[in-house]
């Protein structure tokens, strides 16, 4: 195809378009991560000198130790309970129509559609009447709410991969439904497991909205820690909030490269089929 | 034929039953709360049923917060849309897309409130960006980019142009390559062809983008407040929501403005959805997305 002159200029400035921004985009965590290290930063492009101790200073005055053992229960209980319950469920959906299975898609679809902040203030309202809010418990239960449909919706296309006749073989032989699911099913499914499990675990670190509406003082996440860390800036040295805004950068990030193994970039955002 | 038979036909046996526990769950926690929410909005702590939303439509410092956060919400949104429509039909071109894509999700997977911290310490007086733009002598002082709507508007963007753009790079990957192809041939432009060919095809997949892009501007939360003047230019509706159930207890008023917020959410996507009905008819829409 010939490209002429001006269809040349569009490109580089699309292409431009996209370097301006992953450069912002670089020089905004690159800044974070040269604060954190950093003495005094006054007027140059680098600080005058550079420490660990921002890393100390946060690691003891955030509580970090306790609060990446909550993060670690909270999204570690998010994770197995919602594919206890959401693999099962996309079995069914997959394998069965029955009246009313549009109504029930729908049902899973809107936790996905409908914004965390909008929900999430009557689900706090309800979970601190159940006593519920305020406990590592309330938290699980909020963060459930869209990783359940989440992993049900992953997980649909996937059974529906697998040849039903070796579900009936199975049968055939004398396996009930529990042998069925985890001598047949699990093994057949490990691939969308993890991937949809990769990505509940990412997005429930990085889930702000829901555990900041039910969260108490003992049940923080590293992010909510975060926003509050940043909330009251000026209390502690700006650095020592960029040092934990890196330890959080980090346990993301560690994740989402892993996870990226398993899934495509853009699956994270269109939750498709594969 | 036996009940057991019978609703077996219909697709009713124990396997359809386990559909029980994620729809029982979804009621439980999603359903239930937002009816309740409805319900609670109508009784408020006094005055008659309509109470709260007397009181959210007669206290301008309440009702503003709809056009303030329209005001954020409607820009970033189609900032990002128009951006990244074109860089998708770039992308997609592309046999490597995926160092590209891994780069772009960071942001989505650091959330808002990573993002807000980062650009607090980039965009602020003594940041890289104010110290460039100081070097090269496009400002004089530093420019002010935080605590105000620039910030909150800026972070929407890092946050929100990802996301926009891989929804964007997923439909026009849907879209067949030979149909373009067809229209170069025949002795289409490339204007021609966007305009005739791919946007129509476009249209459905750039409506559903639209609608998710906006509604997740619209509940900007935590930039808002970190990033934002949250007293003034960026008293989103979100805040005040937050703040009635947090701060005041109230929490017939906080489910009231959640309700609201719910609403100006739906009327905008009825109203996207609906335009795309209206101007591109027809089996125009491939199979993806």
């Amino acid at each position: 195809m010939h490209r002429s002159l001006s269809e040349k200029l569009w490109s580089i400035a699309v292409w431009a378009v996209v370097v301006f921004f992953i450069v912002n985009l670089l020089a905004m965590i690159g800044s974070v991560v040269v604060n954190s290290f950093g003495t005094r930063w006054f007027n140059t492009w680098l600080p005058a000198g550079f420490t660990p101790q921002w890393y100390t200073m946060a690691w003891d005055e955030f509580h970090l130790p306790d609060i990446l053992v909550v993060t670690a229960e909270v999204v570690g209980a998010v994770v197995v309970l919602s594919g206890l319950i959401g693999v099962p469920t996309a079995y069914a959906m997959a394998r069965r129509n029955f009246p009313g299975k549009q109504v029930v898609m729908l049902l899973f679809l809107l936790p996905l559609l409908v914004p965390p902040i909008t929900y999430g203030i009557p689900m706090a309202t309800v979970l601190y009447q159940a006593h519920l809010a305020g406990t590592i418990w309330g938290v699980i239960l909020a963060n459930l709410v869209p990783t359940v449909p989440f992993v049900i919706l992953i997980m649909i296309p996937f059974v529906e991969q697998i040849d039903p006749r070796v579900e009936a073989a199975a049968r055939v032989f004398g396996a009930g439904m529990g042998r069925l699911f985890t001598q047949i099913l699990v093994p057949l499914l490990t691939p969308g497991i993890l991937a949809a499990l990769l990505l509940v675990l990412v997005r429930t670190i990085a889930m702000f909205e829901l555990t900041f509406l039910t969260a108490g003082p003992t049940s923080q996440t590293l992010v909510v820690a975060l926003y509050y860390a940043v909330f009251a800036a000026g209390v502690r040295p700006g650095q020592s909030i960029d040092a934990m805004a890196v330890v959080y950068m980090v346990t993301t990030l560690v994740w989402l490269l892993i996870a990226l193994r398993f899934v495509n970039p853009t699956q994270i955002v269109t939750r498709a089929k594969q | 034929m036996s009940l057991r038979r019978r609703l077996r036909e219909r697709g009713l046996d124990a396997v359809t039953l386990l559909v029980l526990p994620g729809v029982v769950f979804v009621l439980a926690l999603f359903i239930y709360p937002f009816l309740y929410g409805l319900v609670l909005s109508f009784t408020p702590k006094e005055g008659g049923w309509l109470a709260n939303y007397q009181k959210f439509f007669s206290d301008p410092f309440l009702y503003d917060t709809i056009y303030l956060t329209l005001q954020i919400a409607v820009p970033v949104t189609l900032l990002n849309t128009v951006l990244s429509v074109p860089v998708a039909l770039r992308v997609r071109l592309l046999k490597r897309q995926r160092l590209l894509t891994t780069i772009l999700v960071i942001p989505i997977t650091l959330g808002t409130v990573m993002v807000a911290e980062g650009l607090l310490t980039y965009l602020g007086p003594r940041g890289w960006l104010n110290r460039f733009l100081l070097e090269v002598g496009i400002a004089d002082s530093p420019v002010r980019l935080i605590h105000n709507y620039w910030g909150v508007m800026l972070s929407l963007v890092i946050n929100g142009f990802p996301f926009t753009f891989l929804l964007t790079l997923s439909y026009v990957s849907g879209i067949d390559p030979s149909l373009e192809q067809a229209g170069a041939m025949l002795g289409a432009r490339a204007r021609q062809r966007f305009f005739r060919i791919l946007l129509p095809l476009l249209a459905p997949g750039l409506a559903i983008t639209l609608a998710l892009s906006f509604v997740q501007a619209f509940t900007v939360f935590p930039s808002a407040v970190l990033l934002g003047a949250p007293a003034g230019p960026t008293r989103v509706i979100s805040i005040v929501a937050y703040q009635a159930a947090f701060e005041q207890y109230d929490y017939s008023l906080a489910s009231a403005i959640a309700m609201l917020m719910a609403g100006v959410q739906v009327i905008i996507i009825v109203a996207l959805l609906g335009a795309r009905t209206l101007v591109f008819r027809g089996p125009a829409s491939t199979g993806k997305g």
